[in-house]
């Protein structure tokens, strides 16, 4: 990836940002995980899956699945972005004319799946990656997970079951942002070694700084990493990237900011100074 | 010599499950989209001649019923139609949210495939012993839900749903079962429900293995000068609405008979309808909100008050109430 590429993408990223700041008001949103994985959707879509409004019922496009539905105003800012929907169409966030809410949706065009309810998609993607085997397809699935939502059982029982048929067509992407809820993934369930975890369950993993597209681009120019084998793309990333203000804390998990605080996030995205944030944080939904 | 049960003559009895696994293989030939999934039971769903058949369309998922669920659910996408196949417990309760989620409010084409139903799974005792499953996927919205009365039903069931675009839970059972239903005269239709007997005092409506108890019990009452309507409801929703009431508005009282607990399932169903349409006195053949137990099939149903004598005394009742109420 050349310098001019990684400028843009980067670009990209901070407008991505900025519509998730603008999802965090009149209700809120998931603000923290939807910024710890905004660069893996641009990534993602920009660069390396084949998935685009004109494709979207062709058997033969690649698949993303979000199973941590929770953080789909980075997948819908992303989706405004690439030009699949107008950025307008996001000032719906919550509002019952649309559908565009707090999780997935599949009546919006690029949810192949609906999702909320944690540790259905590993599943799904699972069944995907077969019908593409017996159709004897070489397109991509990939599930991106919550690192919280790996202490679902079914993610476990999926990742059994793909190495056991071989699914190197299959990638779980692990959004490891450290946070579940209002608290540390490891101060509650630990999950490392998560990399270990993963390659004794037969998966090829790789463990990238999930805000680095050179990275991203390393990890996943080699899917397969070993044929035959699942993937597990381990992405390190920070919940609330990008605004220092909400960076890494337990209680900016879902936000509902009032409308001085967003410009103020705004400024903050583009290095300003630090938000002075008054709105309650949350700790229960 | 009796005259209702002439007309339902067999010769042998099957488990419903066996019906469900002729036809799978039968699928295997005739539908290349037919895929099957099981959670480790093949053998008791009867699925090893579809795996041994077709073993590229055959999925062994392991004891991981929520993931063979998600599976089946991605699988739907390019068009395949999975069948999976496990007990029924183990295909409801232990998956609800699977199935709401990523199966009926996606409105994915799975076909959820439910063997050892009911009290007359027999020994493995109440944690086998589904009696709540029909409730549980009659509230699912997309969701279709079917109980056959024998061999034949199920295997014509089994055909019809691979038709039929939606989700659907099929259930059936364990025990050897009389097999009774020719299909050349009561073919199965998905969503149409067949009357056997005619009778103008009383309407039994039954599903599953109840039907072939309710044959029984009109002959009994017809000895007694009861004439029964009996009514074999296959597809428990949606429910054939116009066939229940067609017959109940003839009769003016109602059976309903199920191996399924009172609440959530056949019954209430036509009672909801009878409610809105016609109402009148209804006994409930059912499970009396309570687990099952281990047991024989026979000694169970008589136990819990699913057999023969109690569907004659129930429709002796509800005749009575149409007078008294």
């Amino acid at each position: 990836m050349n310098q001019e590429r990684r400028t843009e993408l980067e670009a990209m990223a901070l407008k991505v940002r900025e519509h998730i700041v603008r999802m965090s008001t009149d209700g809120g949103c998931f603000i923290g995980a939807s910024l710890s994985c905004a660069d893996l959707f641009v990534y993602l879509y920009s660069e390396w899956l084949n998935i685009n409004p004109d494709n979207l019922t062709d058997l033969n496009r690649d698949y993303l699945l979000l199973s941590k539905g929770h953080d789909v105003p980075a997948l819908y800012g992303t989706m405004v972005e690439l030009g699949w929907m107008p950025a307008e169409r996001l000032k719906n966030h919550l509002k019952s004319n649309d559908h565009i809410y707090w999780h997935p949706n599949r009546n919006i065009p690029g949810i192949e799946f609906h999702s909320g309810s944690l540790g259905h998609l590993p599943s799904v993607g699972l069944g995907i990656a077969m019908d593409i085997k017996l159709r004897g397809g070489t397109n991509k699935v990939v599930v991106v997970t919550g690192d919280g939502e790996l202490n679902e059982g079914t993610c476990w029982e999926a990742a059994l079951v793909a190495q056991a048929y071989k699914l190197d067509n299959l990638i779980f992407l692990v959004d490891r942002n450290q946070f579940q809820a209002n608290i540390r993934t490891e101060e509650l369930i630990p999950l490392e070694p998560l990399d270990e975890k993963f390659k004794s369950f037969g998966f090829e993993v790789k463990r990238v700084n999930g805000h680095d597209f050179e990275a991203l681009e390393a990890a996943f120019s080699s899917i397969p990493l070993a044929p035959g084998k699942p993937t597990a793309i381990i992405a390190d990333t920070m919940r609330g990237k990008g605004l220092p203000s909400i960076q890494e804390r337990a209680d900016r998990w879902f936000c509902n900011f009032s409308g001085e605080e967003v410009e103020q996030l705004l400024k903050e995205l583009h290095g300003e100074a630090g938000a002075s944030l008054t709105s309650e944080t949350l700790t229960v939904r | 010599m009796s005259s209702i049960l002439n007309q339902f003559p067999f010769t042998e009895k099957k488990d419903t499950r066996s019906g469900f696994g002729a036809a799978l293989t039968k699928l295997g030939e005739t539908n290349p989209k037919v895929v099957a999934l099981t959670a480790d039971l093949a053998g008791s769903l009867k699925m090893n001649e579809f795996a041994k058949q077709f073993p590229d369309r055959f999925y062994q998922i392991g004891i991981a019923e929520a993931n063979m669920m998600g599976i089946a659910a991605g699988m739907t996408i390019g068009g395949l139609i999975p069948f999976t196949g496990t007990f029924a417990n183990f295909s409801t309760g232990r998956v609800y949210d699977q199935i709401r989620q990523s199966i009926a409010y996606s409105q994915k084409n799975v076909k959820i495939c439910a063997s050892h139903a009911g009290l007359t799974l027999g020994e493995d005792g109440a944690t086998h012993q589904i009696l709540e499953d029909i409730g549980m996927m009659r509230m699912l919205p997309n969701m279709t839900v079917i109980c056959p009365a024998d061999y034949n039903e199920t295997y014509a069931a089994t055909l019809a749903i691979a038709e039929h675009d939606g989700p659907v839970y099929l259930r059936f059972g364990r025990p050897s079962w009389p097999v009774f239903m020719d299909q050349t005269r009561f073919p199965f239709v998905l969503g149409k429900a067949n009357v056997l007997v005619e009778g103008s005092d009383v309407t039994i409506i039954a599903t599953g293995h109840m039907v072939w108890k309710a044959i029984e019990a009109a002959e009994i009452l017809r000895e007694r000068g009861v004439h029964a309507e009996v009514i074999n409801i296959h597809t428990i929703k949606p429910l054939d609405e116009e066939a229940v009431l067609a017959s109940v508005q003839k009769t003016g009282c109602v059976v309903t008979a199920e191996e399924h607990n009172m609440f959530g399932g056949l019954g209430e169903a036509v009672a909801r309808v009878l409610s809105l349409n016609y109402p009148a006195p209804q006994e409930f053949i059912a499970v009396n909100d309570t687990f099952g137990e281990s047991g024989t099939p026979t000694e169970l149903l008589t136990k819990y008050g699913l057999d023969t004598p109690q569907m004659v005394a129930a429709a002796e009742t509800a005749v009575r109430r149409k007078t008294t109420k």
